[in-house]
């Protein structure tokens, strides 16, 4: 299992490399991010060759990936063209981005797994169809439509029948809030909305796993052995059908939860959050964009979590499937 | 996942394609048409859905042609709300909003539509070619494949959209970078369909008489393998209608003076709590218009495409 697992990690370290040279280049090709600069009116050309000098803009592609790898390699990665160093960006990002994923991933899996095991248990019932209808729904909806929704007319009305804003619409916390509980209470009345909206659509998609996993296992013969042998309802439910209806759904919960933490764009944006989505659009297509060395260390971070997530979800697979050998 | 299959009672016509069969190919294959046919009548959300997507076509495309208003003029009433004359009210500068969204069903169905196209050709050719020849063909179009589907979306997406949206005829860029981008799952299934289909005798037989790799790729193994890319070609009609709208909404999409439900959402959204009609009428016909493509798409799967009955 080691030596599966170090050729795993070295496969992952391969691929980020090759990738973020694949980016790098294609950011760095794809615009001008003195465009902005040269535009304006009596700018003189020494300044302008001083700012693309200063963004290495002048040196060979290869070169300006080779400094931006050597520094990544010493723990650095680098400045990006607004000036400032990436990591720490990145991670005061992440930082946001993961108190919005984090609580969205738990409640979709509590959510997926419940709805999905109920629908399978009661397939073809109304409970069953309504769920169903319920996910077709909800993966039928852009995420953007459903922030809106919850935005613009959910919040405003809740807040007024309350009398006072109890549901934050805009940004992560209220500046200048102090006491370790308000700050709490402020962040939690914050988080609601955007939570909300991207737990529907990501339970969505996982309830619809769940039910077509359990409905194998339901119709196992090792399942109608258990309820021959008379073991009670609830136990074959649980320990014998559920235990190995849940495999499948690991591997599909850990990549899309690698997924969102590159960030999950479109609710950050409607909701104002500057967590990593709204980092990498930002690089590209804010003022000085494209930012490659703030793309570049993006890739970084998202293209990790997507490897470690990977093989995580095979390790656990393997956990909790012991017929799975690692060759 | 795919569902157990026991609770599948076969069609009372099974019994008479058999005996079809044996008279023909060409009755078979209508037989087989048929019992599509009849497969996808019995999902009755499917037949709705259908329904409802040939009249929204039908809407976007006719609609036009007798609506008093075209999307782009400019009428005297601004920022009304729902009325006789302005069905669905107008937005801040006076544009008729029924015109608009009539305009942008049709923008956004078109391009959807030509992602599927595109995604669906490539996705099938790729995977044919590595799954028939196999080897070294297969390694490489696979290890490509791999390399597509390892690229960050979000980035390429980015990069591309915003870079080619400025262009004239924005749907159509949009509509060759999603394809170029969305068909690295079928690639893969028809691959695996492939490797299977060229065991069987059929495909042997045809070796032996002698036709030609191109014969049997598209005559006979193609067909063969028309489920899951019917189905496929479906769903990414739907994925390209939930992308290309998320695109619009963050502007990097359909560029003024097109407009798509997408772009018709961002416009109206600073203005979506005094002016509801601006977020509902477009954001309505948005999602009706995948949710009805994806109930198409589950009935396609359960007519063409039996063993995967009920994934989802």
């Amino acid at each position: 299992m080691w030596a599966y697992l170090l050729r795993r990690v070295l496969a992952g370290i391969i691929v980020l490399f090759v990738l973020s040279f694949g980016v790098f280049i294609l950011v760095a090709l794809s615009g001008n991010p003195l465009a902005a600069l040269q535009a304006t009116p009596g700018i003189s050309r020494a300044t302008i060759a001083a700012a693309g000098a200063q963004l290495h803009l002048n040196e060979p592609l290869v070169d300006r990936y080779w400094g931006w790898l050597v520094g990544l390699l010493h723990g650095s990665f680098g400045y990006s063209y607004t000036g400032q160093p990436v990591g720490p960006q990145i991670a005061q990002r992440l930082l946001v981005t993961v108190k919005l994923v984090v609580p969205a991933v738990i409640l979709s899996v509590l959510l997926g797994v419940i709805v999905g095991v109920i629908s399978a248990v009661r397939q073809y019932k109304p409970v069953d169809h309504v769920s169903t209808g319920l996910a077709y729904l909800f993966f039928s909806t852009p995420v953007f439509v459903l922030a809106l929704l919850l935005k613009d007319f959910l919040a405003v009305d809740v807040n007024r029948a309350v009398g006072h804003t109890i549901l934050f619409t805009v940004g992560e916390s209220t500046p200048g809030i102090t006491g370790a509980w308000n700050v709490f209470v402020d962040e939690v009345q914050h988080a609601v909305l955007p939570v909300v909206t991207l737990t529907l659509v990501t339970y969505a998609t996982w309830s619809r796993f769940q039910r077509a996993a359990m409905l194998d296992v339901l119709n196992a013969d090792y399942i109608r052995l258990a309820r021959a042998k008379g073991l009670s309802p609830r136990r074959v439910l649980f320990v014998h059908a559920l235990r190995n209806a849940l495999i499948p759904v690991v591997t599909v919960v850990a990549i899309d939860f690698a997924a969102l933490i590159g960030g999950a764009l479109v609710t950050e944006i409607v909701f104002s959050w500057d967590g990593m989505g709204q980092y990498l659009y930002n690089a590209l297509t804010g003022a000085e964009s494209p930012d490659v060395y703030a793309v570049s260390g993006w890739l970084m971070v998202a293209g990790t979590a997507v490897v470690v997530f990977n093989i995580l979800a095979d390790l656990v697979y393997g956990l909790l499937d012991p017929r799975i050998r690692y060759a | 996942m795919p569902e157990p299959v026991s609770d599948v009672t076969p069609p009372a016509s099974a019994l008479t394609l058999v005996t079809d069969a044996a008279q023909g190919l060409t009755f078979e294959s209508r037989g087989q048409i048929r019992l599509a046919v009849e497969r996808f009548a019995h999902h009755r959300l499917a037949v709705v859905g259908l329904i409802v997507f040939l009249l929204l076509l039908l809407l976007s495309t006719i609609g036009p042609v007798f609506w008093q208003y075209n999307y782009s003029t400019i009428t005297a009433q601004f920022a009304t709300g729902p009325s006789a004359q302005h069905p669905f009210g107008t937005d801040l500068i006076g544009h008729d909003l029924f015109a608009q969204v009539m305009e942008a069903e049709a923008t956004s169905v078109k391009t959807a539509v030509l992602v599927a196209l595109i995604a669906t050709t490539i996705g099938t050719v790729v995977g044919a070619i590595a799954g028939y020849y196999g080897k070294l063909a297969d390694v490489l179009l696979m290890r490509f494949t791999d390399l597509i589907l390892a690229v960050p979306l979000l980035v390429v997406l980015l990069v591309l959209a915003n870079k080619l949206s400025k262009q004239a005829g924005s749907w159509l860029w949009i509509a060759l970078i999603l394809g170029l981008l969305l068909w690295t799952n079928l690639a893969r299934q028809v691959r695996g369909a492939f490797l299977s289909l060229r065991e069987r005798e059929f495909v042997e037989a045809e070796h032996a008489i002698g036709a030609s790799d191109w014969r049997i790729i598209f005559r006979h193994m193609i067909p063969n393998a028309i489920g899951p890319i019917v189905v496929s070609a479906t769903l990414t009609v739907a994925l390209a209608l939930l992308i290309e709208a998320v695109l619009s909404f963050l502007g990097l999409g359909i560029q003024p003076p097109e407009v798509s439900l997408g772009s018709l959402i961002n416009s109206g959204q600073d203005a979506a709590t005094s002016l509801p009609w601006l977020f509902f009428f477009p954001a309505g016909f948005l999602v009706i218009t995948i949710l009805s493509i994806n109930f198409i798409g589950d009935g396609l799967r359960d007519a063409l495409d039996p063993t995967q009955r009920g994934r989802s």
